[in-house]
C-alpha cells in the first residue's frame, strides 16, 4: 500500500507545480502581493498550514498569502532540489531541519535570517539544526517530535507492569504481554521506515554513553558496528524477532494496522514517533486516553531520556520575489498567535522549539507527558540526524534484512556503516 | 559580333537553366530530408543529448546544485555495493523465469485457443485481458491479494486446509511472488503472438503429415514447433528485454524488499536517486544499458541466424 500512497502524492505534487506554473503571473490579494507557502502534503501539516495562512492573512492587510503543497519523503526532497536549483522555489517553504537541511546548500540557496528577532527566543536545541557557516535560515514550523515506545495502558494496568526505565525492564515487559497472549511488540515492516526506531530513538543512550559520538561520526573516526552502546540497538531488533517478541505477520503490517493493535490492546508495545498521535485520534478516538509514551529505556535508568526530532524549518529562497513578506510570515510562524493558529488545525505532537511559547492544555495526556523529560535537565537529546549531517538512504531496509533473519546484527551495522559512506561523499565530508 | 553575341545569348540561359536544375536538383534531392527534422530534433534533444549527458554525469559527483569529476569512482562504488550482486542475481533470475515461463504457456495457450474449442472467442479475451490493465494497478490488487493472513490467496488456501505461503513477506519468495504477477500479466501477450505464429502455418502441411500417417505429437514436433519458430524469438528477445530491465511491477509490489530480497539493477538504481545520489543512480543506469546489452545482443544474433539457417 506503500506504493499506491506515494503515487498519488506524486500526482498532487505534479499537479500542485503545473497550478504554481500557470498562477506564475498573477498578482491579487494585498498590496504586496501574493505570496506562496510551500508545504509537504501531510494531512496535519495541511491542516494546520491552512488554518495558519488563514489566521496571517487576517492579521495584516499588506500580503496574502496561498499555500501550495509538494509530496513528502524521498519525493519531496528531490522536488525541493530540483525547484531551488531551477530557481522556481516559492517565497517560503517548510522543509526538514538537520542533515537534509544541509543537503540543501542553504548557504548557497537559502536567505540569511540571523538578524531576525525571533532568533533570540528559539530553544536551546533547534537552532544547530538550521545553521549553516555560522548563520540561522529557518524558523521552527510548529511543535517538536519524539521517538520512544507507545504502550497500551489498561494492558499495563491488567498485568501490573510499570513504565520500563531500562532495556531489561523493557523486555521483561513485553515477555508478560506475549505471556497473556498479546504482541509483545509490535513491528510493521509493512512500511519500512518505521523499522528505523528502535535505532534512531535509542540515541539518547548513545549521546548520554559517548557525548562526542555526532562528531566522531561526522570525522568518520566510529561507526555503529565499534561503538558498543550504538551497536546495542542493532543487537535488540535481532533479539526481539528472535525471541518472537513480534507481531506474527509483522513483515507486511502497515503502519495503519500497528496503530491499530496498539490503540484496541491487542499489541502492547510499539516504537514509534510521538506524532502517531495524530493517527490514533483519527482512527481510534476512543482509545486515545488508553496510550501512552516513554522513552527508549537503555541500560542505565538514571539516565532514562527522550530522542527528540527537532520540527522542520521554514526558510526563504535566495530568489524569494518578495522577502519582506516572506520574513513577515516566518516572525509570525514564530509568535504565541501564529503556533495557536496551527493548533487549531492541527495540534503540535510535543513541546515547541520557543522558549517562551507553552503547549495548548487541551493536548492529549500522551503528549502532555512528554513534558516532563523537557523540564528534567538532560533528559532529551536530539536524534542523530540534527546533530550530523552523516544518515545512510538504507537503513531501513538493512534493519528489514535483520529483522527477518536473513543477516545478524554484527553484519546489519556493519553495511549501514558502509552505506552512510555515500551520503558523506556527496556532501563533501572531510575523513571519508 | 553577332556571333559571339548570339553565343553568349545562347549560352547565358542554358548557364542559367543548368545552374537553376542544379540548385532544384539538389532542392528536390534535400527536400525530404526536411521531413526528418523535427523528429530528428525530438530525437536529438530528448533521447541523443540525455544520452550523452548520462554518460558524463556517470563520471560525476553530481548534487542537482553541482557536480565534481569524479572519474571512475562511481562505478568501483556501484560494483562493491553489497546489494548489487544480490540484485544482479535477481534481475537475471526475474528475467529468465518470467521469460521461459512466458514461452510455455503462451505456446500452449496459443496452441489451445487456435484449436476447435469451445467459447475460443471469449477464452481469448480472458487470456489477454490482463495485458491491458495498468501495471501499477496489477501490482497494487496482487499485493492486498498475497497478504499472508488477510489475503484472498491464503484465505482460500485456507478454506481447502491448506495454510499458503507468505508470498511476498517471506524473503525466500518475494522475488518468485512477483514473478508469478508478471507472468500472469504478460503471458497473454506472447499467447497472440504465438496464435499470430500458429494460424500463419499452412494448412497443406498438416494435410500431408496427416496422410502420412503423423500421430499429434510427431506433427507439433516436427511441423508447429520449427515454423513457429519465429514467434518464439520474438517472444524471447520481447520478455527478456522485458524481465532484465523490469521496475514498475517489483516497486509496486515489494519495492525491492523484505530487505533487498527483490531488489533488481532498476530498483537499486531508482532508490540510489531517491537518496540523491544523482551521479551515482547515473552510473548504475549505465551499468545496467551495458547488462542488457551484454545478454540481449548476442541472443538477438545467435536467434537471427538460426533464422536464417531455417
Amino acid at each position: 500500500m506503500a506504493f499506491s500512497r506515494r503515487a498519488f502524492l506524486a500526482g498532487t505534487g505534479a499537479a500542485a507545480s503545473v497550478i504554481a506554473i500557470t498562477g506564475c503571473g498573477a498578482n491579487g490579494g494585498g498590496s504586496g502581493g501574493t505570496v506562496t507557502f510551500l508545504v509537504d502534503n501531510n494531512p496535519n501539516n495541511i491542516a494546520a498550514s491552512e488554518s495558519l495562512i488563514a489566521a496571517f492573512n487576517d492579521s495584516q492587510s499588506d500580503y496574502e498569502f496561498t499555500m501550495e503543497t509538494r509530496p513528502g519523503g524521498t519525493e519531496g526532497d528531490n522536488l525541493v532540489k530540483t525547484r531551488l536549483s531551477t530557481q522556481d522555489m516559492p517565497d517560503a517553504f517548510s522543509y526538514n531541519s538537520g542533515s537534509l537541511f544541509q543537503a540543501i546548500r542553504p548557504v548557497q540557496n537559502l536567505l540569511d535570517l540571523s538578524d531576525q528577532p525571533w532568533v533570540s527566543r528559539l530553544a536551546e536545541s533547534f537552532p544547530a539544526s538550521v545553521t549553516a557557516e555560522g548563520k540561522v535560515y529557518g524558523v521552527p514550523h510548529g511543535g517538536s517530535n519524539s521517538g520512544g515506545i507507545w504502550y497500551h495502558k489498561p494492558t499495563y494496568e491488567e498485568l501490573g507492569l510499570e513504565v520500563p526505565l531500562t532495556w531489561d525492564d523493557f523486555i521483561a515487559n513485553a515477555e508478560a504481554a506475549k505471556s497473556a497472549g498479546k504482541h509483545g511488540v509490535i513491528q510493521s515492516y509493512g512500511e519500512t521506515y518505521t523499522s528505523q526506531f528502535l535505532v534512531l530513538a535509542d540515541y539518547h543512550n548513545v549521546a548520554t554513553a559517548n557525548p562526542d559520538f555526532a562528531e566522531q561520526y561526522t570525522a568518520n573516526e566510529v561507526g555503529f558496528a565499534d561503538d558498543p552502546t550504538a551497536f546495542k540497538s542493532f543487537e535488540h531488533i535481532e533479539q526481539i524477532t528472535k525471541d518472537k517478541l513480534v507481531n506474527e505477520d509483522y513483515v507486511s503490517t502497515t503502519l495503519e494496522q500497528a496503530l491499530a493493535y496498539l490503540a484496541t490492546g491487542e499489541g502492547t508495545h510499539y516504537p514509534f514517533f510521538a506524532s502517531g498521535i495524530s493517527e490514533i485520534e483519527a482512527n481510534h478516538p476512543d482509545s486515545l486516553e488508553d496510550v501512552g509514551f516513554f522513552a527508549l529505556p537503555g541500560d542505565d535508568a538514571a539516565t532514562n531520556g527522550l530522542t527528540v526530532w527537532l520540527p522542520n524549518g521554514i526558510y526563504i529562497p535566495g530568489t524569494a520575489a518578495n522577502p519582506d513578506a516572506a520574513k513577515a510570515f516566518l516572525a509570525y510562524i514564530a509568535s504565541a498567535e501564529g503556533l495557536a493558529a496551527m493548533a487549531e488545525g492541527a495540534q503540535p505532537t510535543g513541546p515547541y522549539m520557543l522558549t517562551d511559547v507553552p503547549l495548548p492544555d487541551d493536548v492529549p495526556t500522551a503528549v502532555k507527558e512528554l513534558q516532563k523529560y523537557f523540564d528534567a535537565e538532560g533528559s532529551t537529546t536530539p536524534a542523530l540526524e540534527f546533530s550530523s549531517p552523516v544518515k545512510g538512504p538504507n537503513l531501513e531496509n538493512i534493519l528489514i534484512e535483520l529483522g527477518t533473519g536473513s543477516i545478524d546484527a554484527k553484519t546489519a551495522a556493519e553495511r549501514y556503516d558502509q552505506d552512510v559512506e555515500k551520503q558523506a561523499q556527496q556532501l563533501g565530508l572531510e575523513g571519508w | 559580333m553577332t556571333a559571339a553575341v548570339s553565343a553568349e545569348l545562347r549560352a547565358a540561359p542554358a548557364e542559367r537553366e543548368s545552374g537553376s536544375r542544379r540548385r532544384s536538383n539538389y532542392l528536390a534531392k534535400a527536400y525530404p530530408l526536411w521531413y526528418y527534422l523535427p523528429a530528428g530534433l525530438l530525437f536529438l534533444v530528448f533521447f541523443a543529448i540525455p544520452t550523452f549527458a548520462s554518460f558524463f554525469f556517470s563520471l560525476t559527483r553530481w548534487s542537482l546544485f553541482d557536480w565534481e569529476f569524479i572519474g571512475l569512482e562511481n562505478f568501483r562504488q556501484f560494483l562493491s555495493e553489497p546489494q548489487l550482486i544480490g540484485s544482479l542475481k535477481n534481475t537475471v533470475i526475474f528475467g529468465v523465469l518470467t521469460s521461459g515461463a512466458k514461452v510455455v504457456l503462451g505456446m500452449g495457450l496459443g496452441l489451445l485457443l487456435t484449436s476447435q474449442i469451445r467459447a475460443r472467442g471469449l477464452l481469448r479475451s480472458l487470456v489477454f485481458f490482463p495485458v491491458l490493465v495498468s501495471t501499477i494497478g496489477v501490482g497494487v490488487m496482487f499485493t492486498t491479494m498475497m497478504h499472508p493472513t488477510d489475503g484472498l490467496l491464503n484465505t482460500a488456501l485456507a478454506v481447502i486446509g491448506i495454510e499458503g505461503p507468505k508470498w511476498l513477506a517471506d524473503p525466500q519468495l518475494a522475488l518468485i511472488s512477483v514473478a508469478l504477477v508478471d507472468i500472469w500479466k504478460g503471458v497473454g501477450l506472447a499467447t497472440v503472438i504465438y496464435m499470430a505464429g500458429i494460424v500463419a502455418v499452412p494448412a497443406e502441411y498438416y494435410e500431408a503429415a496427416r496422410v502420412d500417417g503423423s500421430g499429434a505429437w510427431s506433427t507439433f514436433r516436427h511441423i508447429t514447433l520449427p515454423l513457429i519458430r519465429p514467434a518464439t524469438f520474438t517472444v524471447i528477445t520481447l520478455s527478456l528485454i522485458g524481465g532484465l530491465r523490469s521496475f514498475d511491477l517489483i516497486w509496486a509490489m515489494t519495492s525491492g524488499g523484505p530487505g533487498f530480497a527483490s531488489d533488481v539493477i532498476a530498483s537499486v538504481v531508482y532508490k540510489q536517486y531517491q537518496a540523491g545520489f544523482y551521479g551515482l543512480s547515473t552510473a548504475g543506469n549505465v551499468v545496467m544499458f551495458l547488462v542488457v546489452m551484454l545478454i540481449v545482443l548476442p541472443l538477438n544474433h545467435f536467434m537471427r541466424k538460426a533464422e536464417v539457417d531455417q
